[in-house]
C-alpha cells in the first residue's frame, strides 16, 4: 500500500468517524462505541479490499459484508454514503420514522446492505450459507462478516465456526471486532473469550491476529485471507471500543449512548484536530 | 361430499400413508424441475424423508449436523444468493428453537427459505411431548411475510412443498411422522391460500386442517345420522387464511367448529376466530389441545386422549349449534 492510498484510507475513516458522531448525535440513541471501533475495518472493506459498485449494488461480481453486530450499522451506513450508495444527507435520518437507515440493518430497504440484523449471533452463519451459495456455483466472490467479540457468547457463533470450517469456505473472512468491551463490562469477567485464537485454531480457522486500527495491518491480513485455501480465515482485531473519541475510549458506557450537544461540539473537535495531523 | 376428486376410499377404511413421505418426494419432483432447490438436513435426513433428495441430488443436499440455529441462517443466506433452500426438522426445533432466526434473519428479510417443519402434533406418538410441534402454527403465524401450509394427507403434502417453491418469501410446511389418512388423490385441486370445501352442508361448519380434515368428515357423517347437516372445510393455509370462504359459511351455516393437532391457543382456531369476531360473529367451538403438553404413547391412543377424534368434535358441533341465537 502507497502512502497516497494510505492517507486516502485515513481521511476516509476520519469521515466516517465523523458521519457516525453526528448521526448518532441526531438521532439521540445508537451505538456509537462499537460503530468508532470497526471505523477502519469497513475503512479498509470499502475503499479497499471489497470489490463492489455503488452505482449497482446488486451487481453480481460484488463481494458480500454481512455486519453481524448490526447495532454497529452506524459505521455501515456511514461507509456507503461515503462510497457513493446514497447522499450523505442522509445519514442524518438515522433510527428516525420512515427512514431507510433503521436503527439496526434493513436489507429491504436500503440497497448495499447483504443482510438484516441485529439479533446477535447470527451473521456468521448467513454468512457461510452466501459463501456456499458462490462454492456451489463455482464463483469467486469473497465473504465478509464482522462480528463482536460480545457477540461471541452466542453459541450459534460456535455452530457456524464448525460447518465454515468443514465445508472448507477458504472464500469467507470473518472479523472479530476485538475491543473488550460488552454492554455489561469487561467481555473476560462476562463469559471469559480467552485463549480465543486458539479457539478459533482449533475450529479449523486460519486466525491472524492484527491492530484493528492499523490500516495497513488490516490491509495486510485481509491480503493472507485472500491466499488461504481449504479453511475459512478469522481476523482477530484488536481494537479500542469508542476509538477516536477520548472520552468514549474503553468506556462500556459508551457501547448505546448518543452523545450531548456539548459532547458532540467536543468529539468532533478532536476529531477535526485528526484531520490536522 | 363434493366432486374434488377426492379419494374413494375415505369411508368406510382410508389408505394411510405418513405425510412427510409427501414433503420428501416434493423435494425430489423440486429437484428434477428446478436447480435453485437445495435441501438442508440436521441430522434426521431419513425421518424427515430428505435422504431422498439427498441420494437423487447429493450436490445440492446440505448436512449442517445437529445444529438448527445454524441451519436457519445459513439457508437464510444460501436464499440471499438465490438459492431456494428447504430447511429439515422437526417443528420443535425448526420454529421453536430456531425461531429468531426465522423471524429476524429470514422473515424480517422476506427471504426465500422454506421451512419443512416434521413431527408436528401429539400422533408423533411415543416419543412424547419433547418432540411433539404443538405451537408451531400459533409462533410461525404471528411472524409477519411467513406463509404456514397444514396439508391434510400425503398428496397434498407434495403438492404443498412443490407449491411452496413457486412463491416468494418463507413459508412453513407442516406435516406429521405417523401414517394419516389419504383424504385426497394426485388429482385433488390444491391452491395456495385458498381453502376447500370437501362436503356441503348448512347447519355447522367444521374447519380443520391437517389430518383433522379427516376426523372431521367422519365427524360431519355421524352428524348427518343425528339430522344434522355439517359443512366441512379443509384449510391448509392457515396463512394467509382465506377469510371470504370462512365468512360465506359463517353467513350460510351460523355456527362453527374448528379442528387441528395443535394447541388451541393461538392456533388455527385462532386464526379462524380473528376473522369471523370481527366480521360475523358466531358461535365457535375449538377443537385441539387445551393447554397441556402431550406425553409418549400410541399415536391413535393419544389422539383419543387429547380429545381430537370425530366424536368429540360432533358433540362440539352440536353445542355450537345449540349456541346459535334465534
Amino acid at each position: 500500500m502507497g502512502e497516497a492510498e494510505l492517507r486516502h484510507l485515513k481521511s476516509m475513516s476520519l469521515a466516517i468517524r465523523q458521519d457516525i458522531v453526528k448521526m448518532v448525535a441526531e438521532a439521540g440513541s445508537g451505538h456509537p462505541g462499537g460503530s468508532l471501533s470497526i471505523a477502519d475495518i469497513v475503512t479498509v472493506l470499502f475503499f479497499d479490499v471489497m470489490k463492489h459498485d455503488p452505482g449497482d449494488p446488486c451487481w453480481e461480481g460484488r463481494d458480500r459484508l454481512v455486519l453481524s453486530k448490526g447495532h454497529a450499522c452506524p459505521a455501515l451506513y456511514a461507509a456507503l454514503a461515503e462510497s457513493g450508495y446514497f447522499q450523505k444527507e442522509e445519514l442524518l435520518t438515522l433510527r428516525k420514522l420512515g427512514s431507510r437507515l433503521q436503527g439496526h440493518p434493513d436489507m429491504c430497504k436500503l440497497p448495499g446492505l447483504e443482510a438484516s440484523t441485529g439479533s446477535l449471533g447470527q451473521g456468521l452463519s448467513l454468512a457461510s450459507g452466501i459463501a456456499l451459495a458462490m462454492k456451489m456455483d463455482g464463483k469467486s466472490n469473497r465473504v465478509f462478516c464482522i462480528m463482536g467479540d460480545g457477540e461471541l457468547d452466542e453459541g450459534q457463533i460456535w455452530e457456524a465456526a464448525m460447518t465454515a470450517a468443514h465445508y472448507r469456505l477458504d472464500n469467507l473472512c470473518g472479523i472479530i471486532d476485538r475491543n473488550g468491551l460488552q454492554i455489561d463490562g469487561d467481555t473476560e469477567s462476562i463469559k471469559s473469550l480467552e485463549p480465543l485464537a486458539d479457539k478459533w485454531r482449533a475450529f479449523g480457522w486460519n486466525v491472524i491476529e492484527v491492530d484493528g486500527h492499523n490500516l495497513r495491518d488490516l490491509f495486510s491480513a485481509m491480503h493472507r485471507f485472500r491466499h488461504t485455501h481449504f479453511r475459512p480465515t478469522i481476523i482477530i482485531a484488536h481494537t479500542i471500543k469508542g476509538k477516536g473519541v477520548s472520552f468514549m475510549e474503553n468506556q462500556a458506557g459508551w457501547h448505546g449512548k448518543a452523545p450531548s450537544s456539548e459532547q458532540t461540539e467536543a468529539a468532533l473537535l478532536e476529531l477535526s484536530k485528526e484531520v490536522v495531523r | 361430499m363434493i366432486d374434488l376428486f377426492l379419494s374413494p376410499k375415505i369411508f368406510p377404511e382410508p389408505e394411510r400413508t405418513p405425510t412427510r413421505f409427501g414433503y420428501g418426494d416434493g423435494l425430489v419432483e423440486l429437484g428434477k424441475n428446478n436447480p435453485s432447490v437445495v435441501v438442508l438436513g440436521a441430522d434426521l435426513s431419513s425421518s424427515l424423508c430428505v435422504d431422498r433428495f439427498r441420494d437423487a441430488f447429493p450436490d445440492r443436499f446440505i448436512q449442517t449436523g445437529i445444529a438448527e440455529q445454524d441451519m436457519m441462517a445459513l439457508a437464510a443466506g444460501l436464499a440471499v444468493s438465490g438459492k431456494i433452500p428447504f430447511v429439515s426438522t422437526y417443528g420443535v426445533f425448526s420454529t421453536g428453537r430456531a425461531w429468531d432466526q426465522l423471524r429476524t434473519t429470514v422473515a424480517y428479510a422476506k427471504l426465500n427459505v422454506k421451512v419443512g417443519s416434521g413431527h408436528g402434533g401429539v400422533s408423533v406418538g411415543a416419543d412424547g411431548a419433547t418432540h411433539q410441534a404443538l405451537e408451531d402454527i400459533a409462533i410461525t403465524r404471528a411472524i409477519p411475510n411467513v406463509t404456514v401450509i397444514v396439508p391434510v394427507d400425503y398428496h397434498e403434502t407434495f403438492k404443498a412443498t412443490v407449491a411452496a417453491a413457486s412463491i416468494p418469501g418463507p413459508v412453513v410446511i407442516r406435516f406429521g411422522r405417523e401414517k394419516v389418512p389419504e383424504v385426497t388423490t394426485y388429482k385433488t385441486p390444491f391452491t395456495l391460500g385458498r381453502a376447500e370445501v370437501y362436503r356441503d352442508g348448512d347447519d355447522v361448519t367444521i374447519a380443520a386442517c391437517g389430518q383433522m380434515v379427516y376426523e372431521s368428515l367422519v365427524a360431519a357423517d355421524i352428524l348427518s345420522k343425528e339430522g344434522l347437516s355439517a359443512r366441512v372445510i379443509n384449510c391448509h393455509t392457515v396463512k394467509p387464511i382465506d377469510a371470504a370462504t370462512f365468512l360465506r359459511a359463517a353467513r350460510e351455516t351460523g355456527a362453527f367448529v374448528t379442528a387441528e393437532e395443535h394447541q388451541v391457543m393461538g392456533g388455527f382456531g385462532s386464526a379462524v376466530a380473528e376473522v369471523l369476531s370481527q366480521n360475523y360473529p358466531v358461535p365457535i367451538k375449538m377443537i385441539g389441545v387445551k393447554d397441556i403438553f402431550g406425553q409418549s404413547g400410541e399415536p391413535d391412543e393419544l389422539m383419543e386422549l387429547y380429545g381430537l377424534k370425530a366424536e368429540p368434535i360432533a358433540e362440539a358441533a352440536l353445542e355450537a349449534v345449540k349456541m346459535k341465537r334465534g
